[in-house]
């Protein structure tokens, strides 16, 4: 478990004249999740492509348990799989159908590939839609039965592009749940996400990526600290009152405030240069300070920063 | 997404059934080159299987060639309509079956815009055989095609005086040419961004090389220019093959040189098209 599962140095993909990956270096420690946190475009899937042999490196080196994702690509094969960012299965076959033809590709003899995917289907609670179409399944059991198809042979690495794009709550609360399992049971994985709630669930660490640099790395509460807390959001009772209020909020927490489209509503960052329990009590200060003034906070949150604010506030550490 | 199925009941996953499934035993070993290509062959049969309107065109299509050509120019080339066909299935036959070849390129386009090519190319098995097995399934295509024409050709009135084995001797080695033959198409259904220019190139190839050849008439009364093109061209060494294999005359030159031709495009084209799916 002491060798990285992937380790990166420098790498860099070009498309045209636009460096999609420029100078990636990562370690993924083996049994944890990492997750490559950025927008659209930013480069995830490139690197996930790369690290899958999909795509060759134009610069730079990476290798998947020691081996070279370029000159041993067969070996890096035979550890890995890949749940792309569209549905890695074929649309016009059947979940058992897909499940078979991949576990038969995977070496399974035919009886063993059809139980397989039998196994699989019930333990996807794909059984009843053993025999349908994938074109006719909804995006959640689409999504599960990829996963599936990804772990027929227990990878010991599952990339996973954007698992959670798309579906609704309880499909995606559902996906992490698997991945969990997944990892408890000795997979690494390396996930792509534009959510940072999701890498949060998930990662152990994660890898900010904009514009195919990693702007950031560490653990989520180290990216946390490393902003500040985020927002507290207040709505008061009387709309009356908010000039009053965010006079008071500015002062007290020092920053500028934002009033929102409900006339009653006003948020502002809490930015207490790291730990998350100084934000909740200069919070907490800062809604006393109301009460003191005789303004009635009807309810109020303190908000975890949300991706958006990690890049601002991240690109602008960067530009300083 | 009306036709999309509801989930009639919620599903949970369960840390125990998910992680009896994650066994991390010994791996079964990866299949042979040919297994593989075999499992990919059968894909395409199960993709005929879901979507049997897909065989419209290797059904429909000859028979309307066969139709068409046999009724239009039999009478003035051949006096009858019956001689004609006795000259002209064989090369109708090649014509309709080489024209399906296309489609090769077209299948390997869209399929490949899709995701599934991405988690065939990360699986660790002989890499041609994703393509040879979809191309396995194009010759059964092929197959069918030439046995529509065969039976068409027979109710008409075409007699091979080769018999049986001739007339199996010349459909084999048009499926013969014509797999070697797809391998052009799968080089541009990779080049090629959309299945529309993938049409229109293969078009753009087809229509001369099929109607420049020995198929419908004889090159006799063609111009010099052309009739070298015709005599070069791989297409009327493969009907000529045929012909003479149906005919029972057997030339063993034009067999050799089709076999020859088919060993050279799948070679060349092969290679390329390899190249060009690793580099993608």
């Amino acid at each position: 478990m002491s060798a990285p599962a992937i380790e990166t140095s420098g790498l860099v993909k070009i498309f045209g004249d636009n460096r999609a990956v420029d100078g990636v270096d990562l370690s993924v420690p083996a049994g944890t999740v990492y997750g490559l946190l950025g927008p659209n475009g930013a480069g995830k899937t490139t690197v996930v492509r790369i690290l899958a042999t999909l795509l060759r490196p134009d610069g730079g080196t990476a290798t998947v348990f020691g081996n070279d994702v370029v000159r041993d690509a067969d070996a890096v094969r035979g550890r890995v799989s890949l749940t792309g960012q569209y549905a890695s299965v074929d649309e016009d076959l059947t979940g058992h159908e897909n499940l078979v033809l991949l576990a038969r590709l995977l070496g399974y003899r035919k009886p063993e590939a059809r139980a397989r995917a039998g196994q699989m289907l019930e333990a996807f609670g794909l059984t009843d839609a053993a025999d349908r179409q994938v074109k006719k399944y909804s995006g959640g059991m689409r999504r599960r039965l990829d996963i599936g198809a990804s772990i027929l042979n227990t990878p010991d690495l599952l990339f996973l592009d954007e698992p959670t794009t798309g579906l609704d709550p309880r499909s995606r609360n559902q996906v992490w749940d698997i991945i969990r399992v997944v990892v408890a049971n000795g997979t690494t994985v390396l996930l792509t996400t534009q959510y940072l709630d999701e890498a949060d669930q998930l990662a152990g660490r994660i890898a900010v990526i904009d514009h195919g640099k990693v702007i950031a790395e560490g653990t989520p509460g180290q990216l946390k600290s490393s902003i500040g807390a985020g927002t507290v959001h207040v709505r008061l009772r009387d709309a009356a009152q908010r000039s009053a209020a965010e006079r008071l909020l500015a002062t007290s927490l020092a920053a500028a405030v934002t009033l929102e489209a409900d006339p009653v509503a006003l948020s502002a960052r809490v930015d207490a240069g790291g730990s998350e329990q100084g934000a909740a009590e200069l919070a907490s200060r800062a809604l006393a300070a109301l009460a003191g003034a005789g303004i009635v906070v009807d309810d109020f949150s303190l908000g975890q920063p949300s991706l958006d604010e990690v890049f601002l506030a991240l690109t602008e550490v960067r530009s300083a | 997404m009306t036709t999309t199925a509801t989930e009639t009941t919620a599903y949970q996953p369960s840390a125990d059934t998910l992680a009896a499934v994650l066994v991390r035993g010994d791996r079964p070993r990866r299949p042979s080159a040919w297994s593989a290509s075999v499992t990919f062959g059968w894909r395409a049969m199960l993709k005929i299987k879901h979507v049997p309107e897909q065989l419209f065109d290797v059904t429909a299509f000859p028979i309307i060639m066969t139709l068409m050509f046999t009724y239009l120019f039999g009478g003035a080339l051949a006096g009858s309509t019956g001689d004609y066909l006795q000259f002209f299935l064989p090369g109708v036959m090649v014509t309709s079956v080489v024209m399906i070849t296309m489609y090769t390129g077209v299948g390997l386009n869209t399929d490949i815009e899709k995701g599934v090519f991405d988690r065939f190319r990360t699986l660790p098995v002989w890499r041609p055989s994703a393509l040879i097995g979809m191309i396995f399934g194009d010759v059964l295509r092929y197959i069918l095609a030439a046995t529509v024409i065969l039976a068409v050709g027979l109710i008409l009135g075409f007699r091979p005086a080769g018999g049986a084995p001739g007339v199996l001797a010349g459909m084999a080695l048009l499926v013969v040419f014509s797999f070697a033959f797809s391998w052009v198409w799968t080089m541009f259904g990779l080049i090629l961004r959309s299945e529309k220019s993938v049409m229109g190139v293969s078009m753009m190839v087809l229509f001369p090389l099929t109607f420049l050849s020995n198929v419908f008439v004889e090159p006799r009364t063609m111009p010099g220019w052309l009739q070298a093109f015709v005599n070069i061209n791989p297409i009327s060494h493969l009907v000529a093959a045929v012909r003479s294999t149906m005919d029972g005359t057997w030339n063993p030159a034009e067999i050799t040189w089709t076999l020859i031709a088919s060993a050279a495009l799948a070679a060349i084209f092969g290679t390329l098209t390899m190249r060009l799916y690793n580099r993608r």
